[in-house]
């Protein structure tokens, strides 16, 4: 069973909610981050653990863009395609790693290292373009930057390029406190 | 260079700050929640905040007080606060650095809107992608916990204070109150058809309140300086305050930019935003997220104001200001959120789930010179159809961006299906099954 070694994280899930299907997300969430996708199995269990019956489970899954209901390579590299980041060099980018990976729109590599999607805006439209892989964004891309990131997630599976928190921009205005 | 009045960026602005709790108790941090909690009638802060003008940030820019006061008194029941994180308008990251940078500051506003409202229990509703942000905020909201800012008998005042982090999995319209509450609840994130509004009928069918990150995090500030203070700043009495104003696209120094309301475009795209990134002049710009109708350059001098930008034709809506320079494609441009709108449709409402795709299928078919002489009105004809006539905003959301651009730059639609048309000679057209 998926849930059996987080049992005390599913009980703290269920802990803050008064009703329990409250907790569907977030138990989704956590299958995803153990399996890399959302099982049949998964499904099934949360059911269980929701008082629910799989097709609920699976119907609600299924409007959540992140939620991936088939396996997919272990880094899910998820470019943003909308306005902002396309204005400022979204596309070539896109079609850089389309070349650089060998891959279609949603295809995974052979090796099951990278899978590469493009997603609607990430919340990260002053540094475009940029890009999520797993849990990290990568910001103000450049195909060098790009193929460094790639490069030392296939060698130590980590990348020192990741965004830390959201960064002031040295602007050199003066603080006003009114 | 001109200076500005900051209130919510301030503190992180500061070197060295890293927005843990002792440098936001250091920055006295937590004492407006001390100061009220227990101490001011609930009703009070409610009056203080209506007082203030405070306005949503989240899109809408109804009044936060007013809001606040639609929460029945005699209600037995829990109630709840949601504090809406989803951020997912393009154009819009002002929320997650409110929340990975200082986010001491949203606790502290959630905290006392809970007061203010009656409620034991807040969620943040995070969107999902914000990972780095749900974890500073859990991390936060740990700290606050040990330090006696949240909990039980918060301070001694017996005051229950409980919060948690709820993070979404993808989807932009749960940034939409209702179905926001109904992903909380689990469920597909559909709206809900209102009346009733959440503060009746909410969360579990609960009295609720939905707040956006940066309306909770101006609360301890008006606590803590008053509300005259607050509604000194702008265009008072209808659009007070800062924002936090997200600036994007062609520009040289694009980022997140605090300025009180009344500064205007030009303020925040050429002086602080340094102008245009090239040598090319402005061409157009987006005044307030994704959703809200294209300006042209002779709007630069409108206030940035709720008011002032639907008098120019458009909306101040989240704050996302997005600079388009000389040369591009308005066609494009609009194909590209008119995309970006049909990917996100919940389906729920025909109009809108039907006509994203239509509207999609014509852009594309101008961008590849295919166009029709008659698609400028089918066009317009959709988007009139789907304007409301949806069961929430995102109906009339998603039409901003034809309507304005076919409103101001009509002639290169005109442009491309000319060329669409001088090419009809030369092209094989596929063939159509006929019914007939």
């Amino acid at each position: 069973m998926i849930f059996d070694k987080h049992q005390d994280t599913v009980n703290d899930i269920l802990g803050r909610y008064p009703v329990k299907r409250s907790a569907m997300l977030p138990l989704l969430n956590l299958a995803q981050k153990e399996e890399g996708y959302v099982s049949q199995a998964a499904i099934r269990e949360i059911a269980g653990i929701l008082d629910l019956t799989p097709p609920q489970v699976f119907e609600t899954a299924t409007f959540y863009t992140m939620l991936n209901l088939k396996p997919i390579g272990k880094f899910h590299v998820q470019v943003c395609r909308s306005l902002m980041c396309a204005l400022v060099g979204a596309d070539p980018l896109i079609e850089w790693l389309r070349k650089h990976l060998g891959l279609g729109l949603g295809q995974t590599t052979g090796d099951k290292l990278f899978t590469l999607s493009t997603v609607e805006c990430l919340g990260s439209c002053g540094t475009g373009p940029m890009m999520q892989i797993n849990d990290d964004y990568y910001e103000r891309l450049t195909e060098e930057k790009v193929g460094q990131i790639l490069k030392d997630l296939r060698g130590t599976g980590d990348c020192s390029l990741k965004s830390g928190p959201f960064l002031v921009p040295e602007r050199g205005e003066k603080v006003v406190s009114p | 260079m001109k200076t500005f009045v900051k209130i919510l960026l301030s503190n992180m602005e500061r070197p060295g700050y890293t927005g843990s709790l002792a440098d936001y108790e250091g920055a006295g941090g937590y004492k407006a929640l001390k100061t009220v909690l227990g101490k001011t009638p609930p009703n009070d802060l409610i009056e203080m905040v209506k007082k203030s003008g405070l306005r949503g940030r989240g899109g809408a820019g109804f009044p936060t007080g007013v809001k606040w006061g639609f929460i029945p008194k005699d209600h037995p029941g829990p109630r709840y606060l949601c504090c809406n994180a989803d951020e997912s308008e393009p154009g819009t990251f002002k929320d997650r650095q409110l929340m990975e940078r200082d986010p001491h500051q949203v606790l502290e506003g959630i905290a006392i809107s809970c007061y203010a409202i009656g409620a034991q229990t807040a969620y943040i509703y995070i969107r999902g992608e914000f990972r780095l942000a749900a974890k500073i905020l859990e991390q936060a909201i740990a700290d606050a916990y040990r330090a006696g800012h949240l909990g039980s008998d918060v301070y001694g005042s017996g005051i229950t204070v409980n919060v948690s982090v709820h993070a979404g999995a993808g989807a932009y319209i749960c940034g939409e109150e209702t179905a926001l509450l109904e992903s909380l609840e689990g469920k597909r994130g559909k709206p809900r058809t209102k009346p009733p509004f959440p503060a009746t009928h909410g969360l579990y069918q609960k009295p609720t309140v939905v707040n956006n990150v940066e309306t909770l995090a101006n609360v301890p500030h008006i606590v803590n300086r008053g509300a005259e203070w607050f509604a000194s700043i702008g265009v008072p009495p209808k659009s007070t305050g800062t924002r936090v104003f997200c600036l994007s696209g062609h520009v040289k120094r694009p980022g997140n930019y605090e300025l009180p309301v009344n500064a205007t475009f030009r303020d925040l795209i050429f002086e602080l935003g340094g102008g245009m990134r090239s040598d090319k002049p402005l061409k157009a710009f987006i005044p307030g997220g994704a959703s809200a109708p294209f300006l042209t350059p002779d709007h630069v001098d409108v206030q940035m104001d709720f008011e002032s930008v639907a008098m120019a034709g458009s909306m101040s809506g989240s704050g996302g200001i997005t600079v388009m320079e000389e040369g591009t494609s308005m066609v494009w441009a609009a194909l590209r959120l008119m995309e970006f709108f049909y990917h996100e449709s919940c389906g729920k409402c025909t109009p809108c789930r039907e006509g994203s795709s239509w509207i999609v299928q014509i852009l594309q078919r101008i961008m590849n010179k295919q166009g029709r002489p008659e698609d400028l009105r089918t066009l317009t004809e959709i988007c009139e159809n789907i304007g409301g006539r949806t069961v929430c905003a995102f109906g009339d959301a998603e039409i901003a961006p034809v309507q304005s651009t076919l409103k101001y730059w009509r002639n290169e639609y005109e442009a491309l299906i000319a060329e669409a048309e001088a090419l009809k000679g030369s092209r094989k057209e596929i063939p159509v099954l006929s019914l007939a």
